[in-house]
């Protein structure tokens, strides 16, 4: 099937199987692989992409259901690479092996723009779908703390 | 080889050049000789992609300068998250004397003709160890061409120029070169026949936070990791394996298969070297690959392992228990008072985020593979053993690791992936899926120890005997790795076998022992050395072993990280039995021992990170304290820890403190404190949730929803990192602040709720109090 999608703004055509997963789309079809495959299962949050504004696991998302939205992708939360959860990640030097942290900061992203200034509470909630396999979740919080220009609370 | 493949990962890769090459070698008694031989050009890697540009200095294998001054630094180390691409090329970089920022760090192909004496790997927390002087070598001796460079230039001699900033100086007349335009000359003059490291106080890089290399491309989802390599011409594959270890496919339904949408070819694969047997289908994505394998139906040989049960497992380890007083002789009679314990931890899975994956390429004559590993020969290993090719014949890529935590020293999927390339005749990536991953790893081994201790009328501990039962023998279901155990039993098994009571050397720093990464190590007690060997009279280990196939291998701080939980739990239960306050007990007892860096490093780390926790403190039932030490791959660790306890039994670890000793230096301070802190929680994760089942061979668990890691919610609020740096040479931090952590926690929960853990993990305990 030909599904038209529009990803980071540009309108993209993939022809695939009506079940193909967004995750693979992006992946696969479209050279976008920052969206990682961790399970398959919508249990790590190592998939997590915008769409409308709302962070999901793009491993349980069809092409049909995300056509008509806007899919934002780690690609492109800024254009340069320099929102403040983008810099805040590279100044605490969050990452160990990196893998899921495209995950957890596209889940911090969407955080951050629905509760400007999270309290530690707020984060431990929003941010309990991401696996850390590497455990830096220390580092996370810190680093959402400091993109949302506040200290620890 | 192939060289027509230009693979869109890893980007930054490049070539190490053939030209020359620095030869170092440690001579005993103190001091390095420098040495250089020359290696021929042609060979095959030196038709790789990011060849030296003409006009570059080209000091060594691991370094280049171009004219516009810009310095690369080849890392030659798999980055598995340890951090290893940024601190060893910042050795470099220190000794070179140039600004971190004009710095670019790429990562090496596999070196397999250069009798390279800095390994290609990545375990056991040996690359800083192994590389921190040969590094800063590498740097010095090409600092000392450029030198030498400007000198001629000037016309002054050497001994009056000095560098900073990447530009040599001659102090006297004020004048300056700027290395890049001194490249052309240093690259007509011989290699040094010295070099001169610099003094530690004069570090300006080496001790400083740098941000990891890779952060701005992991920030913003550029390809790195094995999984997003894409060749041209490439397809898409599975290996659906039998559930039962070392079970193998009969048939399927293969015909059927290779209808499905997508499907390009699918095949069994059995007789492999290397490969369990199991059914391959190939497909134009992954996704019509992994929908493929829903509609695929096998029917396997599952072989002996079919009647492996965990339940069977564990009442013959129980019953191997019953045998451990059988050696005890009279050391327990007369003591003031003895107690008994079992402790047991289950397998577990390493669940690399990044489930295992490879890509290959294998023609009639070549095989280039792709793949994350933190054993790049390894992979040559797998894929000339699947293959048939010579080593020579096969080029490596290593790529970023979504974690390692020791699996990735195993390459199976290396020979997987080039056996499947093989057989469909073109290019493909195999990608296991998450349910793969947990149920054909090859696990942290399961045991139980049953122990038995007596404290004296002076509060000393009298008697300490350990039975260790592991479990293994089976051959691992014919898979890579290493069996549970190191001994075979008779059928039905259950006895007990050996006798390793050897009490830890005095004296020196002791070794690491025998069993690495194999089973519950004797006694839980020597782990990496130290105590309670040479420190508690009466101190024995045996171990027995129960029948088993299940595949095991090393997984972070191998055998140290169950041993120590055991072994300091049970320190503590000691302490306890004495009516001691565990802290002093242990120092008493520590103290009591034999002189020797042991006991010289690890005093200190307990001490400190006591003093800096508020050791002692009254607290309320359902809150406590409790302290664990460790020495563990070269590195002496004490974590102090307070937790809260609810009264229905839910764990807070409301702070961490730990005292770390790895050395007189710490290479990157945000990278080390990283690693100290990950251990922390990942060491914490491993002690509250994963634990796999088997029944009827199979493992039961298959995703992250019946398999539990720690999330956000349960990270502890603080963990304080403090180093104590002493006068001995630096070494890794991958695994040796895992190992004290969950006995740390365990001795706070038993001092907020009377409540001793003995069974890993945690949830299989209720901490409910009243």
């Amino acid at each position: 099937m030909n599904y038209t999608l529009n990803v980071n703004g540009k309108s993209r055509s993939v022809d695939v199987a009506p079940d193909t997963p967004m995750l693979w789309i992006l992946r696969d079809h479209l050279d976008l692989v920052g969206a990682k495959y961790g399970c398959g299962g919508g249990f790590c949050g190592a998939c997590t992409v915008h769409a409308d504004g709302v962070a999901i696991r793009s491993c349980q998302f069809t092409a049909a259901e995300m056509s008509g939205k806007k899919i934002v992708t780690i690609e492109g939360l800024s254009e340069h690479g320099t929102h403040p959860l983008q810099r805040a990640w590279c100044e605490l030097d969050v990452a160990q092996c990196g893998y899921c942290q495209a995950g957890q900061i596209m889940n911090a992203a969407e955080l951050l723009a629905k509760h400007p200034h999270p309290t530690d509470a707020d984060i431990d909630t929003a941010m309990a779908g991401n696996l850390c396999r590497c455990a830096t979740y220390t580092r996370i919080r810190a680093a959402i703390h400091q993109a949302a220009g506040q200290s620890a609370t | 080889m192939n060289s027509a493949i230009a693979p869109t990962l890893p980007p930054s890769e490049g070539a190490l050049d053939r030209r020359s090459f620095l030869r170092l070698s440690a001579l005993a008694g103190g001091g390095f000789m420098l040495g250089f031989y020359l290696k021929s050009a042609g060979t095959a890697l030196a038709e790789e992609v990011g060849a030296a540009s003409p006009g570059e200095f080209v000091p060594n294998n691991y370094l280049r300068i171009a004219p516009d001054g810009t310095v690369t630094i080849f890392s030659t180390r798999p980055e598995i998250g340890q951090g290893i691409k940024t601190s060893l090329p910042m050795l470099v970089a220190e000794e070179l004397d140039v600004d971190w920022a004009s710095v670019k760090v790429m990562s090496a192909v596999l070196d397999q003709t250069s009798g390279n004496p800095n390994p290609q790997s990545a375990g056991g927390s040996t690359s800083t160890p192994q590389s921190f002087n040969q590094m800063r070598q590498l740097g010095a001796g090409a600092r000392a061409v450029l030198v030498e460079a400007a000198a001629q230039t000037w016309g002054v001699p050497a001994a009056e120029c000095s560098t900073a900033h990447g530009e040599v100086r001659h102090v006297a007349s004020g004048k300056k070169l700027a290395y890049g335009s001194l490249v052309a000359k240093a690259a007509t003059l011989p290699p040094p026949t010295g070099v001169t490291l610099k003094d530690p106080k004069d570090f300006k890089i080496i001790g400083t936070r740098v941000s990891g290399v890779d952060n701005p491309a992991l920030v913003t989802g550029q390809p790195l990791f094995g999984i997003d390599v894409k060749v041209p011409g490439m397809a898409y594959a599975i290996l659906e394996k039998c559930p039962v270890f070392g079970g193998t496919a009969v048939s399927a339904n293969l015909d059927e298969v290779k209808k499905l949408p997508g499907v390009k070819d699918a095949f069994i694969l059995t007789g492999v070297r290397g490969v369990a047997s199991g059914v391959a289908i190939v497909a134009n994505s992954t996704w019509a690959a992994f929908s493929a394998r829903q509609q695929l139906k096998v029917t396997w040989n599952e072989g002996g392992g079919a009647n492996q049960s965990w339940t069977e497992m564990t009442r013959q380890a129980q019953a191997a228990g019953a045998q451990a007083a059988d050696g005890d002789g009279d050391v327990f009679v007369g003591a003031a008072k003895v107690i008994e314990a079992t402790y047991s931890f289950p397998y577990i899975s390493h669940a690399n985020l990044e489930p295992q994956n490879c890509t290959a390429h294998v023609t009639a004559d070549s095989a280039e593979i792709w793949v994350p590993t933190q054993n790049p020969p390894s992979a040559v290993n797998s894929v000339a053993g699947a293959t048939g090719l010579t080593a020579a014949q096969i080029k490596v890529h290593v790529t970023r690791s979504g974690g390692g935590f020791g699996r990735r020293l195993q390459t199976e999927y290396a020979a997987e992936a080039a056996a499947i390339s093989q057989k469909a005749g073109m290019p493909v990536k195999l990608t296991w899926s998450r349910e793969d991953d947990l149920r054909h790893d090859l696990y942290r081994p399961a045991g139980f120890n049953f122990l038995r201790g007596a404290v004296d009328a002076a509060g000393k501990i009298s008697a300490w005997r350990d039975l260790a039962v592991t479990f293994g023998g089976g051959g691992g279901g014919g898979r890579g790795g290493r069996g549970g155990g190191a001994m075979l039993l008779p059928p039905g098994a259950g006895a007990v076998f050996a006798q390793a009571a050897a009490p830890g050397a005095a004296g020196a720093a002791p070794a690491r022992g025998g069993a690495r990464g194999g089973g519950a190590r004797g006694g839980g007690a020597r782990g990496g050395g130290g105590f309670p060997g040479g420190f508690v009279q009466n101190f024995s280990t045996r171990g027995a072993q129960v029948a088993s196939n299940v595949p095991t291998t090393a997984w972070r701080a191998p055998g140290d990280c169950t041993a120590m939980w055991v072994s300091q739990s049970f320190l503590d239960e000691l302490a306890h039995a004495a009516g001691r306050d565990p802290l002093e007990f242990k120092l008493e007892h520590l103290g009591a021992g034999p002189a020797g860096a042991y006991r010289d490093r690890v005093i200190p780390v307990v001490k400190l990170a006591a003093e800096k926790l508020g050791w002692g403190a009254k607290l309320p039932k359902g809150r406590g304290q409790g302290i664990a030490f460790s020495f563990s791959h070269q590195g002496y660790v004490a974590h102090a820890v307070e937790v809260t306890v609810s009264p229905a039994g839910k764990l807070k670890v409301d702070r961490v403190v730990s005292a770390v000793d790895v050395g007189s230096v710490i290479v990157n301070l945000s990278g080390a404190e990283n690693q100290v802190e990950g251990s922390v929680v990942d060491a914490l994760s491993t002690l509250m949730f994963p634990a796999l089942n088997i029944e009827k061979g199979r493992i039961v668990q298959s995703n992250f929803d019946e398999y539990e890691l720690l999330r956000m919610p349960d990270a502890p609020a603080k963990i304080e990192v403090h180093f104590l740096k002493t006068n001995n040479g630096p070494t890794g931090l991958g695994e040796p602040a895992f190992s004290a952590l969950a006995p740390a926690v365990c001795n706070a929960i038993f001092a907020a709720t009377g409540i001793r853990v003995r069974e890993l993990p945690l949830s299989r305990t209720s901490l409910k109090w009243s």
